[in-house]
């Protein structure tokens, strides 16, 4: 039995698949010697040797272009953007080139890609670090989009990944990064994408949520039980491609719903399941679906994002509502 | 300063003391790519008027550092990283001219797709997000030791995009065996060199990456071709990156939607015209007895019946279809995107 948390996992992830294939290597800033600023890629350089285990410039769009670049030539780059909320200096490469190479060379060239960038609130880092823009990339033809819940996950799904022939933004939730140690087993197990999963039954209410946001669910869940209102979990694992199925087919037992995440409100992913349960489940519904969100201002400085993000608090308000409406 | 490197004056007489990079063979087969090059534009041009090919972009006035760039590469290791109006180096470098003519016709099909073995990445019209990738490509094909020298094309215009400083940045630090190859053909659409950036030359900027600039006179081929040969050797021998600036003149308009007489003056074209990158080696070639009009009617023809082919070739190729919409997006179809192609299908308007 090997406990790891989310960081360890993901480590571990990485550290096999570069055992496995000489030609994954791993790049970004401050990924040597430090092993990046949250430790991620900790020992790898040492392993793996500074060909593999590059510290590049301080440039975001040169790190998911070159990415592109050397995918072609016939190596499997798995890039870390220090935030998510710095794609946006790289957001040019990401969807209009990674994203549309394969189409736009016909099928010649596909970018075997892997951009790992940790995201989201509760961990009082400074501006821009904290943004959840995973949305920005769902609109990105050609781009997965990947976001773990936990440990196990983190390790299956960068496997995947990393192995997957065409590129994947495969988002880090920092605030669980040393949350916790549950099983994760040595050795490589892949978790496929498009399969989300339920990790809590109930029978009254299905709350859907990714990364960060499905730990709060489960806390919320928790707290409802105590009412007396028995919630169901969905983790939706990857919003490219979404799991409409599994989606559908647990809100339409419950008959209510509540979607949460950490991006702001409006054309959040949330919005896309709202309109797919809308029409694939409507028949189904009992009352109208909530969704517990941030709001739709700029991520604020640390002392208020307690009052940004949707807290545990919130998502359990709003599912009694719902509940009970 | 840098001094721009000249080798045939626009009189087709050698400059004082220097010496022709090509040999006479390679001069004339340098020529005769310039000449497809030139009647290639005039006749996707007259198709573009007449509805037959979509927006394009002549190289008019760049033939010598398109070709002359191009030829100091070996198609079989080395890779080109296009811009967009590098068409004849395509044709060079192996692509061939019916599929790139099938792509411009509208023939977005597999006709057009980059033959495998072909190393060539697709044009780019996202202005110097190419140079990024083709460093990429570059250092990945150094760490796997391979023999190979990627040439990357950019503008005057692109060059003042951020991507172009992260390009070459990466590149000198990774001394990636690339060539940066900078045609400065004075405009960006309508907007004049001067707007792009204060810097007297383009070439000095490499100083600020740790690799070497060259300036060139773009419409000399002897120039072109030797300052090319020359950086791909660097980047052969591990030295890393070289960024030349190929002072040129665009000829024409930046695509078949511009109108340049409202912005450019005459005179400059008069000037450019003078200059003219193919003439100067006519009357080079001329002059030592190797030219002539007999010669150079018989060339012109066995051109013209080549891109004839090559155009009639691709307008045979299968028209698109809408279920391609969904091909060549992921390896594997989503189950999602699997619904809409059926739905696309199942709407007769549309199938």
């Amino acid at each position: 039995m090997t406990q790891r948390n989310v960081l360890e996992a993901i480590n571990n992830a990485l550290d096999e698949e570069m055992s496995r294939d000489p030609r994954v290597m791993v790049l970004g800033l401050d990924v040597g010697k430090l092993g990046g600023v949250f430790r991620a890629t900790s020992g790898l350089l040492e392993k793996h040797g500074a060909q593999r285990v590059v510290d590049t410039p301080l440039a975001e769009a040169s790190i998911v272009g070159a990415s592109l670049g050397l995918a072609i030539s016939g190596m499997v780059p798995v890039a870390e953007i220090q935030f998510l909320g710095f794609t946006a200096q790289a957001f040019h490469q990401i969807g209009p080139q990674l994203g549309r190479y394969r189409a736009r060379s016909r099928g010649r060239y596909h970018c075997q890609v892997t951009i790992r960038a940790p995201f989201g609130g509760g961990i009082h880092s400074p501006e821009f670090h904290s943004d959840a823009v995973e949305a920005q990339f769902v609109q990105s033809p050609g781009i997965k989009v990947v976001m773990p819940s936990n440990a196990y996950d983190a390790k299956g799904l960068l496997i995947e990944a990393i192995r997957d022939p065409d590129p994947v933004l495969y988002c880090e939730p920092d605030r669980l990064y040393r949350l916790g140690r549950m099983e994760v087993p040595d050795g490589a197990y892949t978790i496929p994408f498009g399969k989300a999963v339920i990790v809590r039954e109930g029978d009254d209410i299905t709350l859907v949520a990714w990364s960060a946001a499905v730990e709060s669910c489960l806390l919320a869940a928790e707290r409802l039980a105590g009412e007396g209102i028995s919630a169901t979990v969905v983790d939706v694992r990857t919003l490219v491609p979404f799991d409409v199925e599994t989606v559908v087919g647990a809100v339409a037992k419950t008959g209510r719903c509540v979607v949460v995440h950490e991006a702001p409100l409006s054309a959040g992913f949330g919005a896309e399941v709202v309109a797919t349960l809308a029409s694939e489940a409507f028949y189904d519904l009992d009352a109208p679906i909530k969704r517990v969100t941030s709001w739709d201002v700029p991520y604020p400085a640390a002392p208020l994002e307690g009052w940004y993000l949707p807290s545990v608090e919130r998502v359990v308000a709003a599912a009694r509502e719902t509940a009970r409406d | 300063m840098t001094a721009r490197l000249s080798i045939l004056e626009p009189d087709g007489k050698l400059v004082a003391g220097a010496k022709p990079s090509m040999t006479d063979a390679v001069l004339i087969e340098a020529l005769r790519w310039m000449l497809m090059s030139r009647i290639y534009d005039e006749r996707a041009t007259a198709l573009q008027r007449q509805g037959l090919y979509g927006v394009f972009s002549p190289a008019f006035g760049q033939e010598a550092s398109v070709v002359g760039s191009a030829m100091a590469l070996d198609p079989v290791r080395d890779w080109i990283v296009p811009q967009y109006r590098e068409l004849m180096a395509l044709v060079r470098h192996g692509y061939p001219l019916e599929r790139l003519a099938a792509m411009g016709m509208g023939r977005v099909t597999e006709a057009a797709r980059i033959p495998d073995g072909v190393n060539v990445l697709p044009n780019q019209v996202a202005l110097a997000t190419q140079l990024p990738h083709a460093a990429g490509l570059a250092w990945g094909l150094k760490l796997q030791k391979k023999d190979s020298v990627v040439m990357t094309y950019v503008g005057d215009g692109g060059s003042s995009e951020g991507d172009f400083h992260e390009g070459l940045n990466l590149a000198g630090v990774q001394r990636a065996p690339v060539v940066f190859f900078l045609s400065n053909n004075q405009w960006a659409i309508s907007t004049p060199r001067r707007v792009q950036s204060a810097t007297p030359s383009f070439a000095l900027r490499a100083a600020g990456y740790g690799f070497p600039g060259v300036e060139v006179d773009g419409n000399d081929v002897l120039a072109v071709y030797s300052a090319a040969t020359e950086a791909v050797e660097r980047a052969r021998a591990g030295e890393g990156p070289t960024l030349i600036e190929s002072v040129t003149y665009r000829m024409s308009f930046h695509n078949t939607t511009d109108n340049p007489s409202l912005y450019e003056d005459p005179k400059q074209r008069d000037d450019a015209s003078r200059r003219d990158p193919i003439d100067r080696v006519v009357r080079y070639l001329t002059r030592r007895g190797l030219w002539d009009e007999q010669r150079n009617n018989e060339t012109r023809a066995s051109v013209r019946a080549e891109v004839d082919a090559a155009l009639e070739k691709a307008a045979a190729f299968p028209v698109v279809t809408p279920q391609q919409l969904f091909e060549h997006i992921y390896a594997e179809l989503p189950e999602r995107l699997r619904r809409q192609r059926e739905e696309l299908s199942s709407d007769g308007s549309q199938a």
